[in-house]
């Protein structure tokens, strides 16, 4: 019966080739722009999870300096505002995982004939736990080395292969600003940052020996940042408001003057950011579900046309014994097989779409699965929602009202 | 006396027009036994056909009563309606209605796809019936590459497939030619040899010839009903 009814439906759709490929075309296109959405978006979105997950989480930063413009001020982390001990007594606060001082700048770097310009970041090995950062080879410096302000470095991944080519620069000994530093270990890549950066481009030092030997200092223990790990992502907004209240304290602030610092909750910047990319996402689907409903009201289209066109074949099949339910099984029928060969065609123009603005713009594009399933659904679920109708227009016939139609 | 296929009963029919119900049968009774060959005439606007549409449950009655094998068929749903159409009733239209897209075999089988009989099943009723009325060879043509007759006689094959007790013909010779007329004539004469109840609309008397009961429709009125006579002036011609 139902085999019959396939054949049936086969042949009424070949009947008439180029309106059921229009027809079909509407689907493809819909289910193509569905498809392919749905893997840029989940493409953008990853990259931005990748970049917050090599941030580390629950972040805070603090630069030294006045957060706002006017008047005649340094830039965020040039002032001399921020000490490690205000780093310290921050670690003493309820929430507080670990503190990190950072004082950082930019520096020239050469090993043998090599010569590379990077950031140089001094701080603590407390840095590497806030970021989660590891050491993919080697080892990592220790507080005895901040102590000592020994010359040891861990390198990233880029400056490691600017500089060392395929060598492994663990006890090599290079030279930044014309001070040498052995390389005690190599760091694990993180890739982009947010923003953009390479954060493999980068050397890690002992924060004193950057702040002796590199950078210098107008005072000593002062420091340009400090980066803070709160225990816990639901700790962080009071935590903020202790530490801006502490810093005041400390700086000696009074009532109403500005802070000489600036503290930024990373995290929410980091969130903010992953939800823009999510509503992008969800945007591009939305309005690409817009050309899949389309799709779907052609399809309703021309199976009403169709209907009407077939009224007298109707009535002679209704004439010969078929019932309601075997005229709307056939249109029905014809309805999702429609809609399901053109989704499988769009499945493919998606997916082939995706690969293609992979490999001409390097966008991330993530083709998952779970969105042809859902695609796949979507489209018989439309088959049947907008083939509903006309089939019960077809099947609610009256045998000879249909044999009289001309 | 055999028993009754058809018994109708008062039956009248009104469609609406603007200036109010217009009646096209008016208290019409009449029965038919199994086996009977009846020919239905009258003239255009008589109300031959739309009594016919009526029988085979194409239509409903605006009053009166219409038993089938002894079942009103006012009191049954449309799915029981179809299986009538489907099982118990064959229906042969002037115009022959096949589905021009589909195989003159394809065509046969369809009511038993309705039916719901396995396909092989389907194949072998449609080419046996193809082969009754002689047109086995054309089995996987398409209707348009056929002639008026042969149509006609498949349409005859498609109506028969489904076994039914009683074959309904709405003026089937009327857009044939003499010659072939009488073919199809021969085909519902043996048929109703056989037993089955056979009911033909026509204008012709040479048609209504072929019949044994005659029923003459005049303005929505049965105004003769009795068995055929014949006479030499509506014999066929010779050629």
């Amino acid at each position: 019966m139902l085999s019959a009814m396939l054949g049936e439906a086969w042949r009424a759709m070949g009947a008439n080739r180029l309106r059921t490929f229009l027809t079909m075309l509407g689907m493809i296109i819909g289910v193509g722009a569905v498809v392919l959405m749905l893997a840029v978006g989940q493409g953008a979105q990853y990259a931005v999870s990748q970049s917050i997950n090599t941030m580390g989480s629950n972040l805070f930063i603090v630069l030294a300096g006045p957060p706002s413009s006017g008047g005649v001020r340094s830039a965020s982390g040039g002032g001399a505002t921020l000490t490690r001990a205000d780093g310290d007594a921050i670690a003493e606060l309820p929430g507080i995982d670990v503190v990190a001082p950072v004082h950082s700048g930019s520096a020239q770097v050469v090993y043998g004939p090599n010569n590379w310009n990077t950031s140089v970041f001094g701080t603590t090995p407390d840095y590497l736990e806030a970021r989660s950062w590891t050491v993919a080879e080697g080892d990592a410096f220790t507080d005895s080395d901040v102590r000592a302000a020994t010359r040891v470095a861990l390198i990233g991944k880029t400056a490691a292969s600017n500089l060392f080519g395929s060598e492994s620069p663990v006890g090599k000994t290079l030279r930044i600003k014309q001070t040498p530093f052995v390389v005690l270990g190599v760091l694990a890549s993180k890739g982009q940052s947010l923003d953009g950066r390479d954060q493999d481009d980068t050397i890690i030092v002992p924060i004193t020996s950057a702040q002796r030997k590199l950078f210098g200092t107008p005072f000593p223990g002062a420091v340009r940042m400090l980066m803070i790990k709160a225990s816990s992502a639901e700790a962080m907004p009071s935590t903020e408001k202790a530490m801006v209240a502490l810093l005041r304290q400390r700086h000696r602030l009074r009532e109403g003057a500005d802070n000489d610092f600036m503290l930024r909750n990373l995290t929410a910047i980091a969130d903010s950011a992953a939800e823009t990319t999510r509503i992008m996402s969800l945007l591009l689907g939305a309005i690409a579900s817009v050309s899949l409903l389309v799709g779907g009201i052609g399809i309703m289209n021309i199976m009403l046309v169709s209907v009407t066109e077939r009224t007298r074949e109707i009535g002679i099949r209704l004439a010969i014994g078929a019932r309601e339910r075997d005229v709307l099984l056939q249109f029905l029928l014809e309805a999702i097989i429609i809609s399901l060969a053109g989704c499988f065609i769009g499945l493919f123009v998606g997916i082939g779409g995706a690969l293609l603005v992979n490999a001409l713009t390097d966008t991330a594009v993530i083709i998952s699965g779970s969105a042809g399933l859902i695609a796949f659904a979507v489209a018989a679920g439309i088959g049947i929602f907008f083939g509903l109708y006309p089939a019960k227009k077809a099947a609610a016939l009256d045998p000879i009202e249909a044999l009289r139609y001309q | 006396m055999s028993d009754t296929v058809i018994r109708v009963e008062a039956l009248c029919k009104s469609y609406d027009t603007a200036a109010g119900p217009f009646p096209v049968l008016k208290e019409v009774d009449l029965a038919i036994a199994a086996g009977e060959f009846v020919a239905v005439m009258g003239p255009s606007g008589s109300g031959k056909s739309t009594f016919m549409n009526i029988l085979g449950c194409l239509d409903r009655a605006s009053s009166g009563r219409y038993l089938l094998d002894g079942r009103d068929v006012a009191t049954l749903d449309r799915d029981a309606l179809a299986a009538l159409r489907g099982r118990t009733i064959g229906f042969v239209f002037q115009g022959f209605n096949l589905l021009p897209r589909m195989s003159l075999e394809d065509n046969v089988a369809l009511p038993l796809v309705y039916a719901g009989v396995e396909r092989d099943e389907r194949r072998r009723r449609a080419r046996e019936l193809l082969a009754k009325v002689g047109l086995e060879t054309y089995a996987a043509s398409l209707p348009n590459r056929i002639s008026g007759g042969q149509q006609q006689r498949v349409a005859i094959a498609r109506a028969l497939v489904n076994r039914p007790r009683l074959i309904l013909a709405d003026e089937p010779t009327g857009n044939l030619d003499s010659h072939t007329s009488e073919e199809i004539m021969a085909l519902f004469t043996a048929l109703n040899d056989e037993g089955i109840t056979v009911v033909l609309v026509t204008h012709e008397p040479d048609i209504a010839q072929f019949a044994s009961r005659q029923v003459r429709f005049l303005d929505g009125r049965i105004v003769h009903d009795g068995p055929t006579v014949h006479t030499p002036a509506t014999e066929p011609a010779p050629c």
